[in-house]
């Protein structure tokens, strides 16, 4: 009878994964050629609230799939290509880490003339700092760091927030902050007024004590999570991008956003292919695709960020077109700083202090050798006691 | 007759703990609105968002196929192995079994950082294993294998060897031997060991998240879906695996208790 | 074929998949980007001790928790109807079937400052008390994931016992507090033992649930490793060397535990537990 049992059992189970793994093959079933693209969470238009969805759009039109993942900062961006292995035909890091892949021949370098709708593109994004010779990127959106605060929790007016906001006592442990180290110092260093791509370590050093400082304060480390924190009103403020503000403020009317008028950095997202894709001519299709003003527009509408192609922008509504917070006035502009790749040791001297601001003061080797030592002792006690007992028995 | 009533009231606190947060997963997946704590209404719109949403039923499908495969694999091979591990010397079983037990007791972070290191290194030298489903399926394989071997082995000790011996006696092919006397016999075990794998597997995330390159599966999708704008989706769909969960144990438990009758 | 070579597919597997990678963590640990031999990542891994202290910290803090609670409910089973027992081991086991990172997250939505749990407060007209992002909303996420690894092995050591001994215990005048510590906690031990280890291992190595529930602040050695291999700093040379002591931390605590389990070490007993 038993095993009956586990006869029956045994087939239910086999025929419910047949019989599911081939509605879902149905459901799911793709051509030959699937694109791997890489972009930032809540980076793309993806079909809700009655938006485009613009992957699909592109399947539709050009019969190739798009299997579409997302990353946190370009710093786990580069982790991922850098182990190798993951091959994305399209990925869209921000205008430091291009520079710094560049440098590391990781990208490809782009046939324009297969980009027709490149032209779209203003004159004001092309050959920037991060690809001066203009031949590995496609700029596919910009825009500012600002504050975000909620107008209950924070009495301050709005002209009154800047920067040290964030280091203010009375609102410790509601303050949230960026969980990548080239943001969150970025914040500090214009707090202290020093340059964000500054080339000396002891400016760093500043700029990581102030942060350990302000860590008593700070409720979490987070990136695309402050959407929850914030609109739940778990948090009171919280530095972000200012392509979120459009969603954030429609989510909870309570909150403001603010860029700073000390200064701010501005940054560049662009689509780029990296040296080891698979199918880059149509990684190329995906890129020209997204340069459609039609398509960008869309795009722009439902994820907020500011467009670089003006053709895109005449397209929306005018009230978001002339939006302050996403096309702020030169003013607020002359005064933002664009980071660039910075030496490779100097990075790795910024990461280590970043690792440290995290896990607060940093440990003494003595104690973690303590330990080893203290267990492998513990062991030899426990090992001993033992065979004495097994003899006295 | 006090301490009954203690028991009652510990297991039902037990309970209560263990069951809350599923409790609450599951009525908030049918809110009206986004919010995951203020509720404003029955709906079932994540549900029909849930099944028109392409990725997950895409990490879904990937999940089960990644399960199905490694398990099946990891049945075979570890049975198969079995075998052979009997018949061993005790020195080589004693080293097998602890070379055995290293994916079991290793934490799960590093076996997955080993696997990625040698995806990565045999990429890179010898242009096979990029991180892909294969590679998923290869891991998944390799962590659900002891428990195989464990499930089947106990199993095979039990039986009687004689009768294997008896059977060839009698002019049975060895092969057709193994199937008709000894297969039998650990079914049990081989039934228990598969369905172990399968759900190890389904379940997985941080062996996958280091070792899936861009494949996704269902725990990669949900861990994606929880550092984004979390949407009730991800109610919706612990609701369904609880209640198929539920359900198959229900079923097989039903069934067991009859049996007893 | 013999059948003794039966086996050699798995050795195989084994061997490329589970003796090779360990090698790789190996080597990666002591050498650095250019490939030279180097002491220079243990000396990084000692600046981050007090990580390891807090992981091993909360994880015995979280195994205690987990015994203390585990315990008394696994005995209270095995006092309930055997028809019944099934049925409640059943219901222990449900809730591991469900994905620990929606369980998780689960807790995130009660946790939280305006979470359930605190709007259930402020009707009983207590002031809201964060919870989350604290290392006591950490131990709460690891009691909770890993408590059903601390019952099971509880539970079957208890079963098993014979019932005729504890009543012998009693008629020879044994009081309920000699029958528990005479009589059950020894032969519960092998229970306790691989409890221990079960729930000891996975919360010091755990990531995602301090990152969860502790804030990003609150990071354990998981993360760290996680953060060295696909994270924000990019450093496997770093990250090997930290699996590596991180291993060497599990394997003396599992050799210690071992030494507890006075069980038949003979060979034919392997795997049949």
């Amino acid at each position: 009878m038993k095993k009956k049992l586990f006869f029956f059992i045994f087939i239910f189970f086999l025929s419910f994964i047949v019989v599911f793994s081939f509605i879902l093959y149905k459901n799911s079933q793709k051509s030959k050629i699937t694109i791997n693209v890489y972009n930032w969470g809540e980076y793309i238009s993806d079909g809700s609230n009655g938006a485009l969805n613009v992957n699909e759009e592109f399947t539709k039109r050009t019969g190739i799939y798009v299997n579409y993942s997302t990353f946190q900062s370009n710093e786990s961006l580069f982790a991922k290509i850098q182990n190798g292995g993951a091959k994305y035909d399209v990925i869209i890091p921000s205008d430091y880490m291009i520079s710094k892949m560049i440098k590391m021949d990781m990208l490809k370098k782009l046939d324009f003339e297969k980009i027709p709708n490149y032209s779209h593109i203003d004159e004001s994004f092309r050959s920037l700092e991060y690809d001066p010779t203009n031949e590995y990127s496609v700029p596919y959106t910009w825009g500012l760091v600002g504050i975000f605060y909620n107008k209950k929790l924070v009495d301050e007016e709005e002209k009154n927030i800047n920067w040290n906001i964030l280091w203010n006592k009375k609102y410790s442990g509601k303050i949230l902050m960026f969980d990548n180290p080239r943001d969150a110092f970025a914040i500090s260093q214009i707090r202290i007024g020093i340059s964000l791509n500054s080339s000396k370590k002891s400016e760093w050093l500043k700029a990581a004590n102030d942060l350990k400082q302000q860590k008593p304060l700070v409720q979490a480390y987070v990136m695309d999570q402050i959407f929850d924190k914030m609109s739940n009103g778990e948090a009171a403020l919280a530095p972000y991008y200012n392509g979120d503000a459009a969603t954030l403020l429609e989510r909870n009317k309570d909150i403001g956003f603010v860029i700073p008028k000390e200064g701010t950095n501005k940054f560049v997202d662009a689509m780029c292919i990296p040296k080891n894709a698979e199918h880059p001519v149509e990684a190329l299709a995906y890129i020209n695709f997204m340069c459609d003003p039609k398509i960008a527009a869309e795009n722009i509408k439902y994820i907020g960020y500011s467009s670089p192609e003006s053709a895109a922008k005449s397209q929306l509504d005018p009230k978001v077109a002339n939006n302050k917070i996403c096309y702020p006035d030169d003013q607020v502009l002359k005064n933002a700083q664009v980071f660039t790749a910075l030496p490779d040791e100097l990075n790795a001297f910024i990461d280590s202090l970043w690792v440290n601001i995290k896990t607060g003061e940093e440990g003494n080797p003595f104690a973690l050798i303590a330990v080893l030592i203290g267990f492998i002792l513990l062991y030899l006690i426990v090992f001993l006691l033992k065979k004495k007992k097994n003899k006295t028995v | 007759m006090k301490s009954k009533l203690i028991y009652k009231i510990y297991m039902s606190l037990a309970f209560f703990f263990l069951y809350s947060p599923l409790l609450v997963l599951i009525i908030f997946s049918f809110n009206e609105s986004k919010s995951r704590n203020v509720w404003s209404g029955f709906s079932l719109k994540w549900y029909l968002k849930l099944f028109s949403d392409k990725e997950i039923l895409h990490a879904i499908f990937n999940t089960i196929v990644v399960a199905a495969v490694a398990s099946i694999l990891a049945t075979i091979i570890g049975t198969i192995a079995c075998l052979g591990i009997l018949k061993l010397n005790k020195f080589s079983k004693k080293l097998i079994m602890s070379i055995n037990n290293i994916p079991i007791v290793n934490p799960e972070s590093v076996t997955g950082v080993g696997l990625m290191l040698l995806f990565v290194f045999s990429y890179n030298n010898f242009k096979i294993l990029r991180p892909g489903i294969f590679t998923l399926i290869l891991s998944h394989t390799t962590f659900c294998l002891p428990y195989v071997v464990l499930s089947v082995l106990p199993k095979l000790r039990q039986i009687n060897q004689y009768i294997y011996e008896a059977a060839q006696d009698l002019g049975c092919a060895p092969f057709k031997a193994f199937f008709k006397v000894i297969l039998p016999d650990i079914m049990p075990g081989i039934a228990s060991g598969m369905v172990m794998a399968f759900t190890l597997s389904m379940d997985d995330f941080v062996i996958s998240y280091f070792t899936s390159g861009t494949v996704q599966t269902l725990p990669i999708a949900i861990y994606s879906m929880t550092r984004k704008v979390v949407s009730p989706e991800i109610n919706a769909i612990s609701t369904i695996l609880f209640a198929v969960v539920f359900l198959l144990l229900l079923a097989a438990n039903f069934k067991q208790v009859k049996i007893y009758k | 074929m013999k059948i003794k070579n039966f086996s050699i597919v798995y050795i195989l597997w084994m061997l490329i998949f589970t003796i090779i990678p360990m090698a790789l963590i190996f080597i990666f640990a002591f050498t650095d980007k250019s490939g030279e031999f180097t002491l220079e990542n243990f000396f990084y891994v000692g600046r981050y001790s007090n990580v390891f202290l807090r992981s091993i910290g909360l994880g015995a803090i979280s195994t205690i928790v987990c015994l203390i609670l585990g315990y008394p409910l696994a005995y209270i089973i095995s006092k309930i109807s055997v028809d019944k027992q099934n049925i409640v081991i059943m219901l222990i086991m449900l809730p591991m079937w469900i994905n620990f990172l929606l369980r998780t997250y689960a807790w995130m939505t009660i946790l939280e400052n305006n979470g359930l749990l605190n709007r259930f407060l402020s009707i009983l007209g207590v002031a809201p008390i964060s919870f989350i992002n604290t290392s006591g909303a950490v131990v709460l996420g690891m009691v909770y994931n890993f408590l059903p690894y601390m019952i099971l092995p509880i539970y079957s050591a208890i079963a098993k016992i014979d019932k005729r001994i504890v009543e012998a215990a009693q008629d020879l005048g044994a009081g309920k507090c000699n029958v528990f510590l005479k009589v059950l906690l020894p032969l519960s031990l092998p229970g306790v033992i691989s409890g221990i280890t079960m729930v000891f291992v996975p919360a010091v190595s755990t990531f995602i649930i301090s990152k969860m529930l502790g804030g990003g602040a609150n990071i354990l050695i998981g993360d760290l490793i996680e953060m060295q291999f696909l994270g924000s700093t990019y450093n496997p040379h770093l990250g090997s060397a930290i699996s590596f002591v991180l291993m060497i931390l599990i394997f003396i605590s599992i050799g210690i535990m071992n030494q507890f389990d006075d069980s038949d070490e003979d060979l034919d007993e392997v795997g049949c537990k």
